[in-house]
């Protein structure tokens, strides 16, 4: 019965074109404008690292001025110092997977490789155990390891799109790579890797590119001027003459991996301690004030999703459901329009519940029409996001899970708009229509 | 058998009420062929309406193929209608978007037919009608008397035991009207009982029995028709 009810819905579109493209375009309007918010938001405020994010925790230190908090009411700073990055680093329980990391910068090229053009990078130094606490998945080697560390190796890991520009693509595990003087050994080449949002540096951008190569942080304490800092960098004092890496500046990142409630709270007493041992050095002037902030939290606490995102999505919703409301007066008028038919179906032995579900058939297929058109305009508008917001560039796009959630709602949205004009044109009574039809 | 006793119906408005049957009792019995006539308003199509479980009826009992159909919900009403009833309607009542075929095709498919059964009853009913090579034609594309022949087709199609036919001739001219008729007498023939509404005094004559409607009641035929006859005697007399 199904497919005569489709034929039969075809027909009936077939019947009033003008009146059902005016459906499909209000519906496919009301779908299209909901699905580019829907989609930009679903990324936002998507999960960057769904089998570990209750796991993965942030850690801030307040070790900001005692005169002011770094942000109202009496939030910590978002980054940690080098001292504090590195010394968690080390002094962290054993066991307990860690990573300290700031985001540097240089220039590579493959030595004696002359047709090779030399590549500016952006590189994250980190410890070694970011690899797999991230998940990142590798191409080709592995990362450092913790001896890496401890040795400052001459180590790097590079992008795959890296890997392709100095290398071809080629697994160039065990090849060198020149950084100014130093000549680094590539030991893996990860493969295409973008948690969006970039959750475990927000500093460069919550939805930036991921880095094109990472190499051991005890490299950066070794090349602290040539190779700088590439984020933000903030001060509550000026930095003494030695630079920044010894000052209460905070532009590190840290990150640990705690499994359960209970090693939370260890790590949070762990910390604890650690910031009363520096104030008994000096430092930390504030009340202790640390934060443990699982994946979800850090992109709260971010801001990652603003408020407006969250507007803007209720907005479009409620453009859907005025959208629907005049596809179901539109809806309305077509049905009942179409009464003598009905009424001859009915006397012919149709009961209210086929007249019903033929109905709805019909809502159901001006729902797909409508979601086809519904993704074109949500990809036009996703274009348009994209040209007007550089940020927004990798979360405009549609997936393919988008793609299913449109046109599931579109028909969602058909069929509730064709409930009440399917259940008006199902109680007619037949006989009122049938002298006159 | 159809068997209705003291059935009546009432239409309400807010500000009037009309009695369209008073206590209307009537008895047709298996391959009759009956004429219902009477003057505009006396509920001859208000009785079709409830004899073809269109409508309820506020009073009364109705009996339909040896079951009492007075208080049947909309469903089971709508089955009956579908295996055991054929309508005819004055205005054809042909779905336009649909052509010869599929409109024969509109009953059997509620009733669940598969595609081979369906097909067989929809040419065996265009086949007696006539209409057998016209079954891609739409509607629009048809006389009155062909269309008509596709709406006895389409009540034929399900082989119902009652065949309700409302003014079935009464868009059509003299010579489509008697083919038409001839073909209902044909089906009656058959075996098929048939209930037909009609203003026309020589059609309800072909009848086995005709059943005279005035203000919503069965009154004797004899006095209607000596009344027709005499009108036609004047119109011959004032013709000459």
């Amino acid at each position: 019965m199904f497919v005569y009810h489709l034929r039969l819905a075809l027909l009936s579109l077939r019947r009033t074109p003008a009146v059902s493209l005016l459906m499909v375009v209000a519906v496919g309007l009301g779908i299209g404008v909901s699905m580019t918010m829907l989609s930009v938001y679903a990324l936002m405020a998507g999960d960057p690292i769904p089998a570990k994010s209750g796991m993965l925790h942030a850690v801030q230190l307040d070790s900001w001025s005692p005169d002011r908090p770094f942000d109202e009411p009496n939030e910590p700073p978002l980054q940690l110092t080098w001292r504090d990055a590195t010394a968690l680093a080390e002094r962290s329980p054993a066991g307990l997977r860690r990573t300290a990391m700031v985001g540097t910068g240089f220039v590579a090229e493959v030595p004696g490789a002359d047709d090779v053009r030399p590549e500016i990078v952006s590189a994250r130094a980190a410890t070694a155990d970011f690899f797999e606490m991230f998940e990142v998945p590798f191409l080709h080697g592995t990362g450092w390891g913790a001896a890496g560390d401890a040795d400052a190796a001459p180590a790097i890991v590079l992008s795959r799109e890296l890997n392709e520009k100095l290398f071809g693509g080629e697994d160039s595990v065990g090849r060198e790579v020149r950084v100014g003087t130093d000549l680094l050994r590539v030991v893996g080449v990860i493969d295409e890797w973008q948690p969006t949002p970039r959750f475990y540096d927000l500093n460069t951008g919550a939805f930036a590119d991921t880095d094109d190569a990472f190499v051991p942080l005890a490299l950066l304490d070794r090349h602290q001027l040539e190779w700088g800092i590439n984020g933000s960098v903030n001060c509550w004092q000026a930095p003494p003459a030695e630079g920044i890496f010894p000052s209460e500046c905070t532009f590190a990142q840290f990150w640990v991996e705690l499994p359960d409630a209970r090693a939370v709270e260890d790590y949070r007493a762990f910390l604890d301690a650690y910031v009363l041992e520096q104030k008994k050095l000096g430092r930390f002037p504030r009340p202790l004030n640390n934060r443990l902030s699982d994946v979800r939290a850090w992109l709260d606490a971010n801001e990652v999703v603003r408020d407006d995102n969250s507007v803007l999505l209720g907005l479009s919703f409620m453009f859907l459901i005025v959208c629907l409301l005049n596809t179901v007066g539109l809806l309305l008028a077509k049905f009942l329009g179409r009464s003598g038919d009905v009424g001859v179906r009915r006397a012919l032995g149709a009961s209210r519940a086929r007249v019903f579900q033929q109905h709805l058939t019909e809502v159901g297929l001006l729902g797909v029409f409508g979601g086809v058109l519904g993704l074109g305009i949500a990809w036009i508008g996703l274009v348009a996001v994209r040209r007007l917001y550089v940020d927004y560039e990798r979360v405009a796009h549609l997936n393919a899970e988008l793609v299913a959630v449109a046109i599931v709602l579109a028909v969602a949205a058909g069929l509730l708009a064709g409930l009440y004009p399917a259940w008006r044109i199902c109680r007619i009574q037949p006989a009122a229509y049938l002298k006159t039809q | 058998m159809l068997k209705m006793k003291g059935v009546s119906k009432v239409y309400r408005t807010d500000m009037v009420q009309t009695s369209a049957l008073r206590d209307f009792d009537l008895v047709v019995d298996e391959g009759e062929f009956v004429a219902v006539t009477g003057p505009s308003g006396s509920g001859k199509t208000t009785f079709l309406n409830i004899a073809g479980l269109l409508e309820g009826f506020d009073a009364g009992t109705y009996e339909l193929d040896g079951a009492d159909v007075s208080r049947l919900g909309d469903d089971a009403r709508s089955r009956i209608r579908n295996e055991k009833i054929g309508f005819i309607f004055q205005g054809f009542n042909l779905i336009a978007d649909l052509n010869v075929f599929d409109n024969v095709d509109v009953p059997l498919r509620y009733r669940g037919f598969d595609a081979a059964e369906r097909a067989k009853r929809i040419h065996e009913s265009l086949e007696l009608v006539g209409l057998a090579s016209r079954v891609k034609h739409l509607p629009s594309q048809l006389s009155g008397g062909q269309q008509q022949r596709v709406a006895i087709a389409r009540a034929l199609a399900g082989s119902p035991r009652f065949l309700l036919a409302d003014e079935p001739t009464g868009n059509l001219d003299s010579v489509m009207a008697r083919q038409v008729m001839e073909l209902l007498e044909e089906i009656n023939g058959r075996g098929t009982t048939i209930i037909m509404v009609t203003h026309d005094p020589e059609l309800a004559r072909r009848a086995h029995r005709n059943v005279h409607m005035l203000d919503g009641q069965v009154t004797d035929f004899t006095e209607f028709e000596a009344a027709v006859r005499v009108r036609e005697v004047r119109a011959v007399a004032a013709g000459a």
